[in-house]
């Protein structure tokens, strides 16, 4: 079945054609590895998968429903969630009430009752609170729960903001550079994690990494981006020995 | 009763850290409450204190409210001075139109500051509307444009009340063509006077602590947390699905209304209310406040809009110099108060760290 299905998207900033004929499927369950050199245009995949940008051309579709032109609001509420290479969490809110975020519109109570404290107050916030400290176990963050999420180290900022996104209850997951900046030992305990998260809370991944190897340890299909186009697609083993991406990657 | 008091404490001890620290809060000001009414009642207070006491409360409303906008929500206004504008009015207009009718004071009151919170709330989901699209330099000053501009509003605002109803006017007393026995309220420049002085210090504390609660309990709840991650990260919390717009307005229009509770105890506590008060001037006066006593810290807030409120009276002796030395306090306030030895020191002495601290202690013991 599939989850994703993007149909020739593109954008291009003045006179750059950042992202060009994109398309891609990727199926319900799927985890899904989109490399490619610095500047090809990876990040900015996300931004129009996401909403932040609207694609000049193309559509996308989730689980068959067309979402292209949607607002970030919307698409997160269809079911994609998404985290950022130069991380963004809210730095001067707790790692619990960070991940409390994330379940902002699966559980819900007016502002009204938060106010006057009315008994939906307290139910709900019980259930948040269990709900994200579940979260948090998976991750291993449950022991910092109380701290202000800018006091992590940079590893388990990585994790906490897989962690939010996780919370909004995605049927896609996708995760830019999560183990940028992480030492080997991390990567490979962070890879694990990435693997528990797609069996548990049954969620289809894309993720981008620059690191080749890495992706082909870890996912099923791999995407190869360089300058906006699509250099290869398909199984990693086919992918890593394409003549091409070598080239791209090592250069002449 | 000692059974009483052993339970008490241990109610206390289990409250997390932050409702911890708003019992403290509200008890500290209980006790300040307390202690001015007993300064009182034994002759102890000067009358200069005595006639500061309701402004002292009206003053810290409008800081700890604006502080849910500039701090919690992250948004600069400088047009804040307006919102308490139209609840003074407001207010004002309700109490002298219901002086007749409504006798019981209390009833009247409580109707005049729910009416006068309503409208700035109102005005605040308006201009929320128009003006939270721009972010930072541009949002302040057009909050500072619209705050001028309610208050020119009412600077050439006729309104009068008779049988037929309620008139407008914005040219003069005789354009409203009041019948016979009408009253004219709210005169132009002149404002409006012979509100129903109804404003105590009592009901100023009351209001303070009503006003403190809500945002604290707002911060602390669902709708708080969107607020937040939006002065944190409003790429972040848009994609996690949090809407911006939305809670942008509540802040905004929360924080509008509260100023417009100021504003009721404001016009019930002086002959007259005029719209010049509310000009920009007072506007950043409130900002002052709020950034001495820390972005988001609405304790700060309180204590910094109190010690500003007394300072320049105690300053009167020095004629012309007043508000030169009233300019050198506040520069050096500002520099020491966050310095990092003054923050640690204020770490180390608080009464909440004290009370951490011997529960810590106490947890250690029994452990
Ligand atoms: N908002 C923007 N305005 C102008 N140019 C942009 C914008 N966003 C991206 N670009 C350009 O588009 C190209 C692709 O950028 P993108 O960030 O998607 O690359 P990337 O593959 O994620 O690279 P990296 O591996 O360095 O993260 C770059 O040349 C970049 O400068
Ligand atoms: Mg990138």
């Amino acid at each position: 079945m599939e989850m994703l299905s993007v149909k020739n998207i593109g954008i291009s900033f003045g006179g750059l054609q950042a992202v060009d004929s994109f398309s891609i499927t990727i199926n319900k369950g799927e985890l899904y590895g989109l490399i490619g050199p610095n500047g090809a245009g990876k990040t900015t995949v996300f931004n129009l998968l996401t909403g932040v940008y609207k694609p000049d051309m193309g559509q996308i579709f989730l689980e068959g429903e067309n979402i292209t032109g949607l607002s970030t609001i919307e698409i997160n509420k269809a079911g994609i969630a998404r985290t950022f290479q130069n991380i963004r969490l809210f730095k001067n809110m707790s790692v619990l009430d960070n991940v409390k975020c994330g379940l902002h519109n699966n559980y819900k109570y007016s502002s009204a009752s938060g106010i006057l404290r009315l008994p939906s107050y307290f139910k709900t916030e019980r259930i948040m609170n269990e709900q994200a400290y579940e979260i948090l176990k998976v991750f291993d963050l449950d022991k910092e729960a109380k701290l202000l999420s800018s006091n992590l180290p940079y590893g388990k900022q990585r994790k906490l903001e897989i962690a939010r996104a996780l919370a909004t209850n995605p049927k896609l997951l996708l995760l830019d550079e999560p183990a940028a900046g992480m030492n080997p030992s991390e990567t490979e305990e962070l890879m694990d994690t990435i693997r528990l998260v797609r069996e548990k809370y049954d969620v289809t991944i894309l993720l981008i990494e620059h690191d080749m190897k890495l992706v082909a340890g870890i996912c099923e299909k791999i995407f190869v981006l360089n300058f906006g186009v699509k250099l290869a697609n398909g199984l990693p083993q086919d992918v890593l020995n394409d003549p091409e991406v070598i080239k791209a990657y090592l250069g002449e | 009763m000692k059974a009483q008091l052993v339970k008490m404490k241990s109610q206390v001890q289990k409250l997390n850290r932050s409702t911890r620290s708003n019992v403290i809060t509200i008890g500290v000001i209980v006790i300040a409450y307390t202690i001015c009414m007993s300064m009182i009642k034994a002759g102890n207070m000067s009358n200069l204190l005595q006639n500061l006491l309701v402004a002292m409360c009206y003053y810290a409303i409008m800081a700890v409210s604006l502080n849910l906008t500039v701090g919690i929500l992250g948004q600069l206004s400088l047009g804040h001075a307006g919102f308490m504008c139209i609840g003074a009015f407001t207010g004002a207009f309700f109490s002298k139109i219901m002086v007749g009718t409504i006798d019981n004071v209390l009833i009247r009151f409580t109707l005049a500051i729910l009416i006068g919170a309503a409208m700035a709330g109102l005005f605040g989901v308006l201009i929320g509307i128009v003006v939270l699209r721009l972010r930072g330099d541009y949002l302040a000053i057009v909050t500072l444009a619209f705050g001028e501009i309610i208050k020119n509003v009412l600077n050439v605002l006729y309104i009068g009340y008779d049988s037929r109803g309620i008139h407008f006017s914005v040219n003069d007393t005789a354009s409203l063509n009041l019948e016979e026995g009408g009253m004219v309220i709210i005169k132009g420049a002149q404002g409006i006077s012979g509100t129903p002085r109804n404003s105590t210090f009592t009901i100023g504390v009351i209001l303070l602590i009503l006003t403190y609660l809500v945002i604290v309990n707002l911060i602390n709840s669902r709708s708080g947390r969107a607020i937040m991650a939006i002065r944190d990260n409003h790429i972040a919390a848009e994609s996690i699905g949090i809407d911006i717009t939305k809670y942008k307005i509540l802040a905004f229009s929360i924080s509008a209304a509260l100023a417009g509770v100021a504003g009721v105890l404001y016009s019930h506590n002086i002959a007259t209310v005029q719209s010049t008060k509310f000009g920009y001037n007072t506007s950043i006066l409130i900002l002052v406040f709020v950034v001495l006593g820390g972005m988001g810290n609405l304790r700060g807030s309180i204590i910094a809009a109190i010690l500003l409120t007394v300072l320049p009276e105690y300053l009167r002796f020095m004629r012309d110099y007043r508000m030169l030395i009233y300019a050198i306090v506040l520069i050096v306030m500002m520099i020491f108060n966050w310095a990092p030895a003054c923050v640690n020191w204020r770490k180390k002495h608080s009464l909440k760290g004290f009370i951490d601290n011997k529960i810590r202690k106490k947890a250690k013991e029994e452990a």
